[in-house]
């Protein structure tokens, strides 16, 4: 440091990386990956310059979306999406809030909280896709495998994210409640619940969001929705009614994004 | 006398908030009912059964299969890092573009740049997948894009809320040597964001690797394609051992991203 401070105007940006061992390190070997990945990659470019074709028709299509002939496929797709939304949010935060009670270190005994904990890493870990294709081999095609799926995702990941909150709430409320001797139920209600509402709000709104998302994909593996809709439409190559059903997506997750935006700052 | 029991409401606020709980779930229970009009129970009923009957067919996982496994999970860490990186890439530029305090025109190039990031945010990359393997034929490459498509808003998104939050005086200082633009953003920005889009790029390539295990399923490479035809063909042992590999890869990748993030913080 001392040596280029005391020559002017050669003053150089410190590295992004400290260690000389590591930052070349890391160069060569990403250098190396690249060449590796780039050399493995097969590509069929003359099936992409056939396909670049197709591509404009696509582009084409999102500018002339067809809404009308597809019309009964879309709506009832929709349907499925939305009312899966809904009720796998509400059933999936009904149930995640005993998980994240159990999952809090502060109200739980060790053995419920190992519980609890186990089946938020097992629930977050598992791609909904995969959870999806399962419970569809196991509950049938249609909406309802798509919503139990939803419901398990939700139970997740609400779970976790009340859990770290509720181990962060002010111990003081916790003991002065303890200390008039109140029930745990009484407990819950008035030391724990009154400080996290307002995050078990904004969050199930954003787990609605999310869950609308996800509820356009897992139809592409039969869990019903507007996916499978999606899915049919691509399978027959009918670009125009995929660019409808994308364009509606696109206006219902930007609509729903602004709605829950709007209720969150007004809560918080 | 006894003073009167303290309450959390008024009898009045307790009325609305009951009324509201009968509400919600009166339309909950409406929207199950408009959901599952289709659906056939006898194959809920039948799920206990299903669920013994797959696990008996699933146990023991083929271990064999692991061998025909290596090349699809190569294939799969590059659609995850390759997407990335052309995400990453292109992300840059739009966040710049979304960032009021270095759009060129807060007017009409913002909304368009913001556009772009809202339009990719809310097309999970499986569909992306599905539109390119029509478009581009089934492969890694459509998985490649996918995934950067996807990506251009969750790291534009975040970039561009970092950059609209640097100390403007930097800036100012840089500005104030006579620095021409590309020198105020290349010592003046690019230092005090760095940091945060390496931590973000980290993060999506985790959130990656994720998702492109399962984009084999509409054709678009990687270890998704076994996973298709295992399902397709019913070869439940070949099956649990591609969620095996499958899991074991999302492990090590949430390893590898929480050793980096303890590195940069």
């Amino acid at each position: 440091m001392t040596a280029a401070a005391s020559a002017p105007g050669h003053w150089r940006r410190p590295p992004f990386i400290a260690s000389p061992a590591w930052r070349w390190g890391l160069i060569l070997g990403g250098a190396l990956y690249l060449v590796l990945a780039l050399a493995s990659l097969e590509v069929n470019w003359a099936r992409v310059s056939e396909g670049l074709a197709r591509g404009w028709r696509f582009v084409a299509a999102f500018l002339q979306p067809d809404f009308g002939s597809r019309r009964g496929d879309i709506v009832i797709g929709f349907q499925e999406s939305l009312t899966m939304t809904v009720t796998a949010t509400a059933l999936g935060v009904a149930l995640s809030i005993p998980v994240a009670v159990g999952a809090a270190r502060n109200l739980a005994p060790v053995w419920i909280y190992l519980l609890c904990r186990g089946f938020i890493a097992v629930s977050r870990t598992l791609n909904e896709i995969i959870v999806a294709i399962f419970l569809v081999a196991m509950f049938g095609f249609g909406p309802f495998a798509g919503f139990l799926t939803l419901t398990f995702a939700t139970i997740g990941f609400m779970a976790k994210l009340m859990a770290e909150d509720i181990e962060e709430i002010a111990p003081g409320q916790l003991e002065a409640l303890r200390a008039t001797g109140a029930s745990y139920p009484q407990l819950l209600d008035f030391a724990v619940l009154s400080q996290v509402l307002p995050r078990l709000i904004g969050l199930s709104l954003y787990r609605l969001d999310i869950n609308f998302r996800e509820s356009a994909v897992i139809g592409i593996v039969g869990a019903g929705g507007i996916g499978a809709t999606l899915n049919t439409a691509m399978d027959r190559y009918e670009f125009d009614t995929a660019a409808a059903v994308i364009l509606v997506i696109i206006a219902i997750v930007m609509l729903a994004e602004y709605a829950s935006g709007w209720l969150r700052q007004r809560i918080q | 006398m006894s003073a009167p029991l303290w309450r959390k409401r008024t009898p009045g606020q307790d009325a609305i908030v009951f009324m509201a709980w009968v509400l919600a779930l009166a339309f909950v229970s409406w929207t199950f009912q408009v959901m599952t009009q289709d659906t056939i129970w006898a194959f809920v009923a039948d799920a206990p059964a299903q669920v013994v009957d797959i696990g008996s067919r699933m146990l023991p996982p083929a271990w064999s299969f692991m061998g025909e496994l290596w090349w699809p999970l190569w294939e799969t860490l590059n659609i995850a890092t390759l997407g990335t990186l052309l995400g990453v890439m292109l992300a840059v530029p739009v966040a710049f573009l979304a960032a009021r305090n270095t759009t060129p025109s807060a007017r009409f190039v913002r909304p368009l740049a913001l556009l772009a990031i809202v339009g990719s945010r809310s097309i999970n990359s499986l569909i992306w997948a599905l539109l390119l393997v029509a478009i581009l034929g089934p492969g890694v490459l459509a998985g490649i894009i996918a995934i950067a498509l996807r990506s251009i808003g969750f790291v534009g998104k975040l970039l561009y809320e970092a950059i609209e939050e640097i100390d403007p005086r930097q800036v100012e200082a840089v500005q104030a040597t006579g620095a021409s633009g590309a020198q105020v953003m290349a010592w003046g920005v690019a230092p005090q964001i760095a940091p945060t889009l390496a931590g973000i790029s980290v993060f999506r390539w985790d959130i990656n690797i994720r998702e492109s295990t399962v984009l084999g399923l509409v054709g678009a490479g990687g270890i998704g394609v076994k996973l298709e035809a295992a399902l397709g063909t019913l070869a439940w042992p070949k099956v649990t051992m591609l969620l095996i590999a499958i899991f074991a890869t999302v492990l090590v990748s949430e390893w590898v991203t929480a050793q980096v993030r303890k590195k940069l913080i």
